[in-house]
């Protein structure tokens, strides 16, 4: 006796997807799935198309082709009302933050409580108290966003993006422009929020070290496709030399250093 | 051969701004379609559109409240020195009336009230976006539209109209104390006069039919401006400044035409 999974499927599948921005190519034939209850890592060097991923994925940017499924229900053709039911399932941590500059820390937490549930002002108080006591900043409760540091700040976001327990959480760049100390709580937090609330992780970023330390399944994006997947370990054991530059660190090698260009004396001497 | 070309490609240009300006005006009535839903926000979240017109509406009374009072007492003066030739300084207080009721409440008010309280909607519009809270809205479910701009130009529409009266009261006011203070006049004559010569159909109605349509478009033009910014420092201090250009220019078009017609009596 062999019990199936109850939902073995996964969470967000992508398939044969393409994008284009302004007529450049994003993506092409990109194919990748997301298994629920995991912390799947999206890689790949700057401007490779990661955050329009995330957005492709949440529904704000429509694929030339190919179809996304998040929970079984095809984005891009979704009406506007079932989208936004599906998007209150999604938490969204955006690399800026993002927080309301004109509310304070404890109203951006409370905020998507406020506007999509009628709940009473003391569960309200509870609920928001709860998911900054998570993330370290419930005495940070009355300070606005202008005041906070860039790692407080995105604690606050990470707060705000669980507070309706959502099923997924969607991380663009969490480690960005982090000091050492920061970076280790907010990876912290990552991990555990999604295993003590049985969610679902997206974390995309080009943080070797710090995506091998938490993910279970990493992708590394190039050229618009996926061009090597599997566990760190497997990443980091690979031989592949497309993965070693990356994951390495190497400045150049099969991932180009440069932006596609002419030829460089034509360049120089041309008018 | 080399000047045929300058002008064909000026040419090019000239066609190209009008109808990059043609575009606009599309996204913009497209966007004023989009945005209609979103006044439900009015029977849903009024507290929204409270807070909003108290917003506005508290940022321009002051400089209603000043440029009125300015204004009243500088028509009373003018007037006054006008309507002296002609022995008709008894008719003080229906110039002056008229003038503030009909054309200079509204206009002046409209324009005092884009150059303060439009710039800041579209400032305001323009940096949320351009810092991702919009994004982050629409992320997390909230209809920017609905929760962001539908109260704000709700509030322009509202805050507009009852702005122009305020000028309008104070200006009469203000008037009312130069004649009688400084110019000598007789109190009651500039009342009675005023009270007789005044009609709530044509001069009354008609200044409120204006302000309306001024609070609609400045509105209207500010909260556009501002979402269809492009999302940098530079971006939004054009929208800006575009707002205050793009809806003082089209008060006084509309105010022209709306004079125009209502002087006919349609």
């Amino acid at each position: 006796m062999d019990p199936k999974p109850l939902r073995a499927e996964p969470l967000v599948s992508v398939r044969d997807l393409s994008f284009y921005r302004d007529r450049r190519l994003i993506f092409q034939g990109l194919n990748l799935a997301i298994e629920r209850g995991k912390v799947t890592a999206i890689m790949g060097g700057s401007g490779v198309g990661k955050t329009t991923l995330l957005n492709l994925i949440g529904g704000r940017l429509i694929p030339a082709a190919g179809v996304i499924t998040v929970d079984g229900e095809k984005v891009s053709t979704l009406p506007r009302r079932e989208l936004f039911r599906l998007r209150r399932r999604i938490g969204m941590l955006f690399q800026s933050g993002a927080l309301l500059t004109d509310l304070d820390v404890f109203e951006n937490v409370a905020f998507p409580l406020r506007e999509h549930t009628h709940l009473p002002e003391s569960l309200i108080r509870d609920l928001v108290l709860m998911k900054l006591e998570l993330v370290g900043l419930r005495g940070a409760r009355r300070l606005y966003p202008a005041e906070l540091s860039g790692g407080m700040g995105r604690r606050v976001a990470l707060a705000r993006a669980i507070s309706l327990d959502p099923m997924m959480v969607m991380y663009d760049e969490p480690f960005a422009g982090l000091d050492p100390i920061s970076m280790g709580v907010i990876t912290k937090l990552i991990r555990e929020l999604n295993d003590a609330l049985g969610m679902t992780s997206i974390v995309v970023t080009h943080d070797v070290t710090e995506a091998s330390a938490i993910a279970d399944y990493i992708y590394l994006l190039d050229q618009g496709r996926v061009i090597a997947e599997g566990t760190p370990a497997a990443m980091q054991a690979s031989t592949a030399p497309e993965v070693r530059q990356f994951m390495g660190g190497l400045p150049d090698g099969p991932v180009a250093f440069h932006y596609p260009a002419g030829e460089y004396l034509a360049d120089l001497l041309g008018s | 051969m080399d000047q045929d070309w300058r002008i064909v490609s000026r040419i090019r240009h000239i066609g190209r701004r009008v109808l990059d300006g043609v575009a606009r005006l599309g996204r913009a009535v497209v966007f004023l379609v989009r945005l209609v839903p979103g006044f439900s926000v009015m029977a849903t979240r009024a507290s929204l559109v409270v807070q909003q017109i108290y917003m506005t509406g508290v940022l321009t009374l002051v400089i209603v409240l000043v440029s009125g009072a300015f204004v009243g007492m500088i028509l009373a003066l003018q007037g006054y020195n006008t309507l002296v030739r002609y022995d008709a300084q008894s008719s003080l207080g229906l110039l002056v009336a008229l003038s503030l009721v009909r054309e200079l409440g509204p206009v002046l008010t409209a324009l005092l009230f884009a150059g303060r309280a439009g710039s800041a909607m579209t400032a305001e519009i323009g940096l949320m976006k351009a810092t991702e809270q919009l994004a982050g809205m629409e992320m997390m479910a909230v209809d920017p539209l609905k929760r962001v701009v539908a109260p704000r130009f709700l509030a322009g529409w509202v805050a507009v109209p009852l702005l122009a009266a305020i000028f309008s009261a104070v200006g009469i006011l203000a008037a009312y104390v130069v004649a009688v203070s400084d110019l000598g006049l007789d109190g009651g004559v500039f009342w009675a006069q005023m009270q007789s010569g005044v009609s709530f159909t044509n001069d009354i109605l008609g200044g409120v039919i204006k302000s309306v349509v001024f609070g609609l478009v400045i509105g209207w033009i500010a909260v556009f401006e501002g979402y269809d910014a492009r999302p940098t420092s530079e971006g939004v201090s054009r929208a800006t400044t575009r707002t205050v250009v793009t809806s003082s220019l089209a008060v006084l078009g509309l105010d022209f035409i709306m004079t125009a017609f209502m002087l006919r009596g349609l």
